[in-house]
């Protein structure tokens, strides 16, 4: 048996489609609608939760046989702090630009609900190494649909794509601006981004029917 | 009947088919079907669905046209063409220069309305297999009326698609959608193009082009000049007929005053919506001029334009006459039992004032006002129900104990 047998592989590979924590599940939905305006912020965004969830549903599945049950909430949210200050301080550290644009959101991946929700419905009753699985699958499925929403939210917002002027420059009104096109500022406030999510998860239940509850 | 005829047999023929749907759809809106309902009662009645949103485009047309030769007349009166109009039937209003001017910049804004929405319902229609469904026509018809003169085509087009699919298919299409999609479609406009939807610039054909030249012009609309504190140039006349610039159709209270009459006479329009809601503005504006008068609110404040305005102002003035005519009284998305539409209509009459003075970001509340009373509608709706059966039971205990 190789390194990754087949239901290790459907550990990490359904949560990136058929069984995405954000479009299927409908979790985490809070910091997607928040911080996707731009796309830097939701790719560091993605990238962090997947440290955090990584790590902890591992210490998590480490200490599952130690931690009683009446105050395991307190256990989790104690290792999903300390995993977050890691990630807080290192952004601080190397790009504190980006720390302060991305602001309460790095603090409030505490409260996200994808990680305590693969603490408990996971990491309690696995093993580490499929625990460690579920928990990349999870935060990647859930990076995904950030990045897309980022995508989008930034190149129809601001006509730029990770800071570049992709469609051209609205100021001196060259590329598509000179044509008289116009970002829409719709895109930058938050009610657009559930619209964005709610559009993906429409094309994903178009195209896998068994995905659609009755 | 020749007609009636040929289209009855290309029906029957092309039966089953995949661009059935889009045919039937021009087939009934011409004439009624041959057919008759297979099952269940029979009750034959004039007014369908077609019938009642043709009436409400009837209603609309006078404000249309009255719409195009305000959108000339503005233009000519900024650029200094013409003089001030004396009087509702004077000559320097319904003049042929203004009427062109009109057609040539409300003609492509209808089209593209029609155009862009239609072709979207069709696209549904084909691949949901089901009938074209007719909830487009007014909202077509609405779109043109509610927008600026000078709003680019583009921007219309994909606010219309965006209106059409999010605010209404998404939700199961005609009758089913909560928002009022006109509106939702003024709502994306007003979020994504915030500079094409509110300033001085874009409610005078002309004004934009002419931004920062000497010829520049300003089409400042009333709420506008309020919320600056500034005076108003208009007389009360001007704001009844219309004479003033807004967007497309909602500028003459008077016009609109005869559509709602005959929406009220054919029954389409419910009065009850209208009139509460003009009791809600009442107050609010009552409210606001008590605050002024009791000293609370000095010429220094911010508020103190809109706040001062006397309270049947803000009646006329706006798009607050066409909104609570013709969009709060859809019945798709108001409340649907008597009592509730009296707390609906009150509510947005009594918010439209709310937000037009206390949000100079938002010079016009109505559009916000009347999209929030539709999310709530259907729970006033259920509470009011509940109150009935409640009411109810208690009759029956009284009765049996």
């Amino acid at each position: 048996m190789g390194l990754l047998s087949k239901k290790d592989v459907a550990l990490i590979k359904d949560p990136l489609a058929d069984d995405n924590p954000i479009t299927i599940q409908v979790l985490g939905i809070c910091s997607a609608l928040a911080i996707t305006a731009e796309l830097k912020a939701s790719i560091v965004m993605a990238i962090s939760v997947v440290f955090v969830l990584g790590i902890g549903n591992v210490v998590i599945s480490l200490m599952r046989n130690i931690i009683p049950s009446k105050i395991r909430i307190i256990v989790q949210l104690t290792v999903v702090a300390t995993l977050v200050i890691i990630v807080d301080q290192v952004l601080k550290a190397y790009s504190y630009e980006l720390s302060k644009t991305l602001g309460a959101f790095v603090g409030l991946i505490i409260t996200n609900c994808i990680i305590m929700g693969r603490f408990e419905a996971f990491a309690l009753g696995n093993g580490p190494w499929r625990s460690f699985l579920d928990g990349i699958g999870n935060a990647a499925g859930y990076g995904i649909i950030l990045i897309l929403v980022g995508f989008f939210r930034e190149l129809l917002g601001s006509g730029t794509l990770l800071g570049y002027k992709v469609l051209g420059d609205s100021v001196e009104k060259t590329g598509l601006y000179a044509l008289g096109y116009e970002n829409n500022g719709f895109m930058l406030l938050s009610p657009m981004a559930l619209i964005v999510v709610g559009i993906i998860i429409w094309v994903q239940r178009t195209r896998n029917k068994a995905l659609i509850e009755d | 009947m020749g007609l009636k005829n040929t289209l009855h047999n290309l029906k029957e023929k092309y039966k089953g088919t995949k661009m059935a749907p889009a045919f039937n759809a021009i087939h009934t809106f011409l004439y009624l079907p041959n057919e008759t309902t297979h099952n269940g009662t029979h009750i034959k009645a004039a007014d369908d669905l077609k019938r009642t949103m043709n009436t409400v485009i009837m209603a609309l047309v006078p404000c249309l046209i009255f719409g195009m030769f305000n959108a000339g007349y503005q233009h000519h009166l900024a650029t200094g063409t013409i003089e001030a109009a004396e009087g509702f039937f004077s000559y320097s209003f319904w003049s042929i220069d203004n009427l062109v001017v009109g057609l040539w910049k409300v003609l492509p804004l209808i089209i593209v309305s029609y155009g862009v929405g239609l072709v979207i319902e069709f696209i549904f229609a084909v691949i949901k297999g089901h009938e074209v469904e007719e909830g487009y026509l007014v909202t077509g018809m609405l779109v043109p009326l509610i927008v600026p003169i000078d709003i680019p085509l583009w921007m219309l087009a994909v606010a219309v698609a965006f209106g059409v699919v999010i605010g209404k298919e998404v939700f199961g299409g005609t009758g089913m959608n909560i928002l009022n999609p006109a509106l939702t479609i003024r709502a994306f406009l007003f979020f994504a193009y915030p500079t094409w939807m509110s300033g001085d610039k874009v409610w005078v054909h002309g004004a934009v082009e002419t931004a920062g030249t000497p010829d520049a012009i300003s089409g400042e609309t009333i709420l506008g000049t309020l919320a600056q504190n500034q005076e108003v140039s208009h007389s009360i006349a001007d704001m009844f007929f219309g004479f003033i610039p807004g967007s497309v159709g909602e500028t003459s209270t008077l016009i609109i005053l005869l559509g709602a009459l005959f929406l009220i006479f054919t029954k389409i329009g419910s009065w009850r919506i209208m009139l509460s809601s003009v009791l809600g503005a009442i107050v609010m504006g009552l409210i606001f001029n008590l605050t002024v008068d009791s000293g609370w609110i000095t010429e220094s404040s911010k508020f103190y334009g809109l706040m001062s305005t006397v309270w049947w102002h803000h009646l006329i003035i706006g798009g607050f006459a066409f909104g609570v005519v013709f969009m709060a009284t859809d019945p798709v998305t108001a409340s649907q039992t008597n009592k509730g539409k009296w707390i609906y209509g009150f509510l947005i009459g009594f918010i439209s004032i709310l937000i037009r003075v206390f949000n100079p970001a938002y010079p016009e509340g109505v559009m916000l006002a009347i999209l929030l009373m539709n999310v709530f509608a259907p729970t006033i709706d259920h509470y009011v129900v509940q109150g009935n059966v409640k009411k109810r039971m208690k009759r029956l205990k009284a009765k049996t104990a």
